[in-house]
């Protein structure tokens, strides 16, 4: 048995996402061998090969991947299938969208966003925005997964350098180009791998308000996150979004700002370690989930958490 | 161009899902059904495009049991031409779903395939990658904004952390994400209209696809409660509780 595992990175830095991921590859018996893709990443490059307990690290050195498209990395992947027999990568945007692709080339059943690995066909997974989990077993004889990070601990990356191949891309289809990115600039950590949240909801009434988020998020490290009803109603960009259609999030601090708690909100933050409450409606369900609640106006106590800390 | 929207029927998503008793799956007798949310934004952005001249008809497909064909009827309501349903009671999976449609591309020749990017149910995120693939054709996942341009969709993806741009040749999939677009309500002489709109009943076996499951489902519980804590007066309390009991500042 041996599997690839698809590594992202960004900056010369190996994706946090991708770490973790990658850790439940250590349930799965054989080999691991990771991919990774683009030109002048040798600082990536050298970072991926010390990543505890992969064995070989194919790398595609070539300009037409400085931006990974669908269509090529799945091409990548399949020219070199033969050789595998478990394809795996974060549940990412990346991951979301390549894997699918993937799995369907090799005509396999995908799972998706599993957060256990139970044997070497049956996966853990959940359903209905984690309202519900499945225990599921594939009769396919290669698996194509992708993987929750949240789930698991992030490998380290300080093994001795393993093998490093160079592949090249064959047959990339150019059906598809890419025109840009429009990244959220932030000095702040990233939704998904930071150690403390900081949400709003519709109770911020609008999108200035969330200054007084970001302030408190200054002084605690903290990433800035929204509900579903905060990003509907224009407050915030989609990306901010937490819940069961937009990230799911396991910090070890979640504070929940007027956010009332609906369960596609829930669905994706409910794994905190440590959640607080703060709602001016001593009914709000996001209480039944709360470490700490706290009843009051988020106008009057969000300068006064700021100040406290 | 024809527009082809694949729908699916799903437990409404205001509903409180209940996990069976004897773990094998999730209640659905007697339980409110609704369209999955991002195929209602699916459907909603044909329509924008036909409204804008861009496309000539829409086709809505659904796969599923007889209860499927009110899905349908909702999208035919909301401005789709014409609907085809798929009938079968199987559970039918991402893979074999996006063959039967890759079917149906044959014989339809869409300009355009929208489909939400997941259902509320399996949360899978499959079937238009998969597709996708199955017919050679380029993807644009997770739309927030599609413009077209003659060959060409330009399609605005969110990814994690922002937004990213690609031109993709036609045909294509797109995938809809939920800043796409807020979906219309169907007015009641257009639900009416709806009823008279054809909609053609298939089997899987017609388009030669076995659907039987390859994953097996084992078991499916409910995840652990977690238990509410305790109520705090003040801000100086909670900050003295996240230090000095959780920890976590």
């Amino acid at each position: 048995m041996t599997t690839l595992f698809y590594i992202e990175h960004n900056n010369g830095k190996i994706s946090d996402q991708s770490l973790k991921a990658i850790t439940a590859t250590t349930n799965i018996e054989g080999d691991v061998h990771g991919l990774i893709v683009g030109s002048n990443i040798s600082d990536a490059v050298a970072e991926a090969s010390k990543i505890n307990g992969l064995n070989k690290l194919l790398h595609v050195d070539d300009e037409a991947f400085d931006n990974v498209l669908a269509e090529k990395l799945t091409q990548v992947m399949l020219n070199v299938a033969n050789d595998y027999d478990y394809f795996l990568a974060a549940a990412t945007t990346t991951g979301k969208n390549v894997m699918p692709r993937l799995a369907a080339k090799l005509d396999v059943s995908q799972i998706s966003e599993i957060v256990s690995v139970e044997s070497a066909d049956t996966f853990i997974r959940t359903i209905y925005a984690g309202n519900a989990i499945a225990t599921v077993q594939t009769t396919d004889a290669k698996k194509v997964l992708t993987v929750r990070p949240t789930a698991f601990k992030a490998a380290t990356t300080d093994s001795a350098e393993c093998e490093v191949v160079n592949i090249t891309a064959e047959n990339i289809p150019s059906i598809s180009e890419f025109i840009g990115e429009e990244l959220t600039k932030s000095d702040r950590p990233e939704l998904t791998s930071a150690k403390t949240i900081i949400s709003g909801g519709r109770g911020m009434q609008n999108g200035e308000n969330f200054e007084l988020l970001d302030k408190v998020a200054e002084k605690l490290g903290a990433a800035v996150g929204a509900s579903r009803a905060a990003v509907d109603a224009g407050f915030v960009p989609n990306d901010y979004q937490v819940g069961q259609t937009g990230k799911v999030v396991a910090p070890e601090l979640y504070i929940a700002v007027g956010i009332s708690g609906a369960i596609q909100h829930l669905a994706g933050m409910k794994d905190s370690k440590v959640i607080v409450a703060i709602n001016k409606d001593e009914e709000a369900p996001i209480f039944d989930v709360a470490d700490y609640g706290l009843v009051a106006d988020l106008f009057q106590v969000l300068p006064e958490l700021e100040q406290a800390l | 161009m024809k527009i082809l929207v694949p729908v699916k029927r799903v437990i409404d998503p205001y509903v409180n899902i209940r996990v069976k008793s004897d773990q094998t799956g999730v209640e659905t007798e007697n339980v409110k059904m609704s369209m999955n949310p991002f195929c209602e934004i699916a459907v909603e952005e044909a329509i924008r495009i036909k409204e804008a001249g861009k496309a000539e008809e829409i086709i809505a497909v659904s796969i599923g049991n007889q209860s499927c064909q009110e899905t349908i009827r909702t999208a035919l309501a909301m401005g789709a031409d014409r609907g085809i349903h798929v009938l079968t009671e199987e559970r039918v999976e991402p893979i074999s779903i996006a063959k039967i449609l890759a079917k149906i591309c044959e014989s339809e020749s869409p300009g355009l395939i929208i489909s939400g990017k997941q259902a509320i149910d399996g949360d899978n995120n499959q079937t238009g990658q998969m597709l996708a693939a199955l017919t050679d054709m380029p993807q644009g996942t997770f739309a927030s904004k599609i413009e077209i341009d003659s060959e060409k969709v330009k399609v605005t993806r969110e990814i994690d952390g922002g937004l990213q741009t690609v031109n993709l040749n036609m045909p294509a999939i797109i995938t809809t994400d939920l800043r796409l677009n807020e979906p219309r309500y169907a007015s009641l002489p257009n639900i009416m209209k709806a009823k008279k709109k054809p909609i053609d009943q298939k089997s899987p076996e017609d388009f030669g696809i076995n659907v039987s499951p390859r994953v097996n489902i084992l078991k499916v519980i409910e995840p652990p409660k977690r238990q509410a804590g305790i109520k705090v007066e003040s801000i100086e309390e909670l900050v003295e509780k996240l230090k000095n009991e959780a920890g976590v500042i």
